[in-house]
């Protein structure tokens, strides 16, 4: 009796587990199949190096690319040094139990859970009306140039909302240098200083790596934070400097579906636009993944 | 008795509340080899770490009493951990290379120390893998990883590592204990010839080891250092039964 129950139960655990499997993969393969035979008509490398023509109805994403790839990159360069130097201290200085470390980590994970949206307000209200008007009033005499959303501060927004996966990630590959190497250096008179600089970052550049693709991808596909912050309906030129509006992919598939003059026209558009966006967000996840199990191999 | 290299007066030390070493007392003689022997956890490592001062990575470690090498307490408030680290090397139970080449896991030590000089690298690259009783088995693959050294070549490359720096005295904590009995072999053979120039403490949980390379024995039990003298008359004549017991297998 017992036995026939305990039967049923396994059976019917390996029931809904599996199915909980097929549902998701399921839901991937329709967005998947979806987005690429919508979009399959419009997607070639023409499409991919245009700029949009009349009135975005036709022509390529170009600029969206481009502005895409423009903010990843600077928010790399503000998230990855400011996320190291962060875990740097969380775990070769920072007592593990002190209030000071509890408290950053506890603001970290704050930050993880903050809604993207609430971003985008705080850079429009930290780095565009106060820091950038700021600046135009102390150095350029009120000429509007800082003061207003670009890709700088959209960028530095980003890092902002990125900075949690940077920081967890660098941390965790640190923590993953072994104790026995930082007592070699240690013993042979080696500074806590020298110890770190030698051993536990060239031993955790793997690490470092994983948490900026990992967070590139996460801010590929960001948009909330953007609207406020430098995204561009449409623009005729590329950013040349840091204080230009510029077009992003995320933003360019939401303006296309919902203030288009011809929605359903576009569609093909749209769908190779989104069909683009996931290309690009799922690469870097998958570099990310394959980096993050190489390092964890090597450890072994 | 020889000379007096480390002396240690009174030293007690306590890992939060619990009391690891209590009131240890003991001489040890220079440009000899001096075994610590007792049952697992019973402080010998501990010990070993207050004498290059490891513990102090250990934030719940307390320590009273005084560690003087040479004369001077290393416990004293001036002084520099770092230097008293180059002066007092270190060999770990388990073999740790660096993921660097041989030859930089050698040269690791003089770099930090500000010798850049190709030349002078070189040299005591050289001089400390010959030491080390390695360098005719690496000397044509200096620039390979050190990781693709056998265990016991590891072993041995991380005593060259620490000769490097030119210290006084070597702590071993049990460096050959993951070792097959041919490289044991080796490192026995090299801490023989080691004791020429330097001061060696080992920790040893091989009684055989201990006899064997050896020349004076430190019985630890439970924290407390029950009894220190000569390898031969620990072995062969020990005055507390305790010791006896251990030594003959009868606990521990």
């Amino acid at each position: 009796m017992m036995k026939t129950f305990t039967k049923i139960k396994g059976a019917l655990i390996i029931g809904i587990t599996g199915l909980s499997v097929m549902v998701i993969l399921g839901i991937i393969a329709i967005i998947l199949v979806v987005v690429i035979i919508g979009g399959k008509s419009q997607f070639s490398w023409e499409f991919l190096t245009s700029f949009p023509q009349d009135g975005m109805t036709k022509g390529g994403i170009f600029p969206a690319i481009y502005g895409t790839v423009l903010l990843v990159l600077i928010m790399s360069v503000a998230a990855v040094p400011f996320g190291t130097i962060t875990a740097l201290y969380l775990t070769e200085y920072a007592k593990e139990n002190s209030w000071i470390a509890k408290t950053i980590r506890f603001a970290i994970r704050t930050l993880a859970v903050v809604p993207s949206i609430i971003f985008g307000l705080f850079g429009l209200g930290f780095f565009i009306k106060f820091v950038g008007a700021g600046m135009d009033n102390a150095f350029l005499g009120g000429r509007l140039v800082w003061g207003q959303p670009n890709i700088l501060w959209a960028s530095l927004t980003m890092s902002l909302l990125t900075l949690p996966v940077v920081i967890v990630s660098v941390e965790e590959s640190m923590k993953t240098v072994p104790r026995e190497l930082r007592e070699a250096s240690l013993a042979l008179g080696a500074t806590k200083w020298q110890t770190i600089r030698k051993v536990v970052l060239p031993g955790s550049v793997s690490g470092i790596l994983t948490g900026s693709i990992l967070a590139v991808g996460r801010g590929a596909g960001e948009v909330a934070p953007l609207l406020f912050t430098g995204a561009a309906y449409y623009l005729a030129t590329l950013p040349s400097t840091l204080h230009d509006q510029f077009m992003v992919l995320g933003y360019h598939i939401y303006i296309m579906s919902t203030q288009s003059a011809n929605v359903d026209q576009t569609l093909p558009i749209q769908f190779a636009t989104t069909l683009v966006l996931l290309l690009l967000t799922f690469i870097l996840n998958l570099i990310g993944v394959v980096l993050r199990s190489q390092i964890r191999r090597k450890q072994k | 008795m020889k000379e007096i290299k480390i002396k240690i007066k009174d030293l007690t030390l306590h890992y939060g509340q619990k009391l690891a070493l209590n009131n240890i007392c003991l001489e040890i003689p220079d440009r000899r080899v001096t075994a610590l022997i007792g049952p697992s956890g019973c402080g010998k490592s501990t010990f070993l770490r207050t004498l290059n001062r490891m513990n102090d990575l250990i934030p719940s470690a307390r320590i009273s009493g005084e560690v003087l090498i040479d004369e001077l307490n290393i416990y004293d408030r001036n002084i520099d951990v770092v230097n008293l680290r180059k002066r007092v090397g270190m060999v770990f139970q388990k073999s740790n290379p660096f993921s660097k080449s041989i030859y930089e896991n050698v040269a690791y030590g003089p770099r930090i120390n500000g010798i850049n000089e190709r030349k002078v690298l070189d040299e005591i690259v050289e001089t400390s893998l010959k030491r080390a009783a390695i360098w005719n088995e690496v000397k044509d693959r200096l620039r390979d990883s050190a990781l693709g050294l056998s265990g016991g070549q590891q072993q041995r490359l991380c005593i060259a590592r620490t000769l490097s720096v030119n210290p006084d005295v070597i702590l071993m904590d049990e460096p050959a204990s993951a070792l097959d009995p041919l490289s044991t072999s080796k490192i026995e053979e090299l801490i023989h010839q080691l004791k020429e120039q330097y001061t060696i403490v080992i920790v040893t949980h091989n009684m055989q080891q201990a006899a064997r390379v050896s020349d004076y024995t430190a019985f630890f039990y439970l924290g407390e250092l029950i009894e220190f003298g000569k390898t031969k008359t620990i072995f062969t004549n020990p005055t507390i039964k305790q010791t006896e017991d251990y030594i003959t297998g009868r606990f521990g």
